[in-house]
């Protein structure tokens, strides 16, 4: 645990807790509390024999996430806080994060957030090209959606031509890899403390990113763009194969775009990403078709079909060059919200796949029961991430309390 | 006997008079309903959803609802989960239309996603529930054709066919009490196959600002799978003045945080 590390979370706390309370003796009367906490039981079994020393295959784990706000103004005031720690086999996947800590206000057109928040930006299923804010908790979870705090001051501006919202960012905070024991990793373990920055102010860099989206009919467009340390750091390699692995500072304009037209969803995601180092385009486009209700007693049967492209060189954190995704998303709509998602990304120039199921069901009204399995098969050998992971096929079972 | 006779014949002068087609009646209640309950504005409330099976065993859901009236257009609403725990902060966005597909998308709290939805699929369940989508969503009055079937006890029965093809039911038979306000005492859904599928009841009807009747219980029971859900709404609130900007996928986000 790097706790040291993370104490300018803490400062961070510190500072705004006492601004809230101020507020909150102002309008005492109005406030409303809540408070949620959810533990979780997790196993993660990896049938395979490691690629490499050191790396287990069972990894028994809890975690507990911790939940508060409280609201007044009618709700148009509000403090936001969600805590999270990780216990795990691997000590680099034991982990704490201030998923959240943020002061709101909204005021009928505009809205203002300001400490740790997550955002989310896109449309797509397979891969999150748009979705920048939030570094990704890379330990966490395999598909990305887990993300870390991001310290920032939000302003929404709400128009008759659409949501402008305007991001200052003025801390980056680093991508955490998975330690010695764990799997899902490279031959080395990458400690996070030796990749640096291309700029000179560091984590410290004050970064920016603006955001225009809007709604016409059937359309759902977004438009953005993002100036500061990018969140995937770049591995270059120098002459005598030493690794160098930094943080560039990048410029990414991203666009996201959803055509919803009866059970059709049609969705594009592109990036163009530019750096002293490295410029890229990447995209995703594709389309989800649900056929709901099938058996008259709410079973719904979506299948989406994306294709993913990266023209980036290989030294990137991403195996999604020239690649497509199929899947289907089967929700009984029952009591219990039983859910199940199975899908598969095969590469078009190589044999590599990977096929995935993930389900879902609430027990009970407060216990919930997750099942995932990745599955990497024929992953090439030329592959320069997944064939890392080409053993690392696993299967995770967890079982939530929420309380 | 002799009044009987005198009633009759004057309804049926009246009738005559008017040269009234069933259908032209049912969409004269239809839109006398709607008129009587013009000008709420907005109105904010909490219920509670009793979801029970066949065998009688029980489940239950808390939601807020935000509705926001619109005249020219369909109304807006909002709905926040509070509970099951692990759907708490979910909540959907929906802009009715009164002609054409009504817009929605779907608020995710554990990734923070602002999804749009396919409003296509109106006739399944709501989360597990007996009510479909359709029956929850706004009730514009384009979104039927009508026949007025007879009045009984002071309750207009009409009969109402779905416009969209995409609906699950072939008919509705609404029951209007006249005396009060127009408001729907009871409906009943025939399946596709005109089958009898489902009896909603609305009972614990309460009177707000002297004018809009609101139904405490809704009591939905599925004949064809004996299961049944009960909404208990709290008492409503017809004075948080909300506006278009309530309605919003940023008032979305927030609602559900």
């Amino acid at each position: 645990m790097k706790i040291l590390k993370s104490s300018y979370h803490v400062l961070i706390f510190l500072f705004l807790l006492t601004q809230f309370n101020g507020y909150a003796q102002e309008e005492d009367n109005a406030l409303v509390h809540e408070f949620e906490l959810e533990l979780e039981a997790e196993y993660r079994y990896f049938p395979n024999k490691s690629a490499f020393e050191g790396q287990k295959d069972h990894f028994p784990s809890i975690a507990i996430q911790p939940e508060y706000s409280s609201q007044w103004n009618n709700g148009y005031e509000s403090i936001n806080a969600t805590g999270f720690f990780r216990l795990d086999q691997d000590d680099n996947r034991t982990h704490w994060d201030i998923r959240e800590l943020y002061y709101q206000k909204a005021k009928s057109n505009w809205e203002l957030s300001i400490g740790l928040k997550k955002i989310f930006w896109g449309v797509t299923e397979s891969n999150h090209l748009v979705d920048i804010i939030n570094q990704t908790d890379a330990v966490e979870s395999f598909d990305g959606e887990d993300k870390l705090g991001q310290p920032m001051i939000q302003y929404t501006l709400s128009t008759n031509y659409g949501n402008f919202d305007i991001f200052y960012l003025p801390y980056h905070r680093k991508r955490v890899f998975p330690g010695e024991k764990g799997r899902l990793r490279f031959p080395l373990v990458i400690d996070e403390d030796a990749i640096n920055y291309e700029s000179s102010a560091k984590e410290w860099r004050q970064d920016f990113a603006i955001r225009w989206s809007h709604f016409f009919g059937a359309f759902d467009i977004g438009l953005s763009h993002f100036y500061g340390n990018g969140r995937e750091p770049l591995f270059a390699f120098d002459a005598s194969g030493n690794s160098n692995a930094f943080y560039p500072v990048i410029n990414q304009t991203g666009l996201d775009l959803q055509v919803t037209h009866n059970a059709f969803l049609w969705k594009f995601e592109s990036i163009y990403r530019s750096s002293e180092a490295q410029d890229f385009f990447a995209l995703v486009a594709g389309l989800e078709y649900t056929f709901s209700n099938i058996n008259g007693n709410g079973l719904d049967i979506g299948v989406l079909g994306e294709y993913l492209y990266d023209d980036r060189d290989e030294l990137a954190l991403n195996a999604l060059q020239n690649d497509i995704f199929f899947g289907s998303r089967i929700a009984l709509n029952d009591t219990q919200d039983t859910s199940i998602l199975i899908g598969g990304i095969a590469d078009l120039e190589s044999s590599s796949k990977i096929f995935s199921i993930e389900g879902s069901r609430r027990l009970g009204n407060s216990w919930k029961v997750e099942l995932e399995g990745r599955f990497f098969s024929n992953i090439d050998n030329n592959e320069f991430i997944l064939s890392n992971f080409r053993e690392d096929t696993f299967l995770r079972l967890s079982i939530s309390k929420f309380f | 006997m002799k009044k009987t006779i005198i009633t009759v014949v004057a309804l049926s002068i009246i009738g005559f008079a008017n040269a009234q087609t069933p259908e032209q009646r049912g969409l004269e209640i239809a839109k006398a309903a709607e008129k009587a309950d013009l000008g709420f504005n907005s109105s904010s409330v909490q219920l509670k959803m009793t979801l029970k099976n066949k065998n009688g065993q029980t489940s239950e859901r808390s939601l807020t609802t935000r509705t926001l009236e619109l005249t020219e257009d369909g109304d807006k609403s909002l709905i926040v989960f509070n509970s099951p725990k692990d759907v708490k902060g979910t909540s959907t966005l929906t802009f009715t239309h009164k002609v054409g597909s009504d817009d929605q998308w779907l608020y995710l709290p554990s990734i923070k996603r602002v999804k749009r939805i396919s409003s296509n699929n109106k006739s399944g369940p709501f989360v597990g529930s007996e009510f479909a989508y359709e029956d929850l969503s706004s009730q514009e009055v384009e979104k039927y054709s009508y026949k007025f079937l007879e009045e009984k006890n002071g309750l207009l029965i009409v009969e109402q066919d779905p416009v969209d093809p995409k609906s699950g039911y072939t008919r509705r038979v609404v029951s209007y009490n006249k005396n009060k306000g127009y408001r729907i005492e009871k409906v009943e859904f025939y399946d596709r196959k005109n089958a009898l599928l489902k009896t909603l009841t609305y009972s614990d009807y309460k009177l707000y600002k002297n004018k809009f009747w609101r139904a405490g219980v809704f009591n939905m029971v599925n004949h064809q799978s004996n299961k049944e859900t009960r909404l208990e709404f709290n008492d409503y609130n017809f004075d948080v003045n909300l506006t278009d900007d309530d309605f919003s996928q940023v008032a979305l986000k927030r609602a559900g945080n």
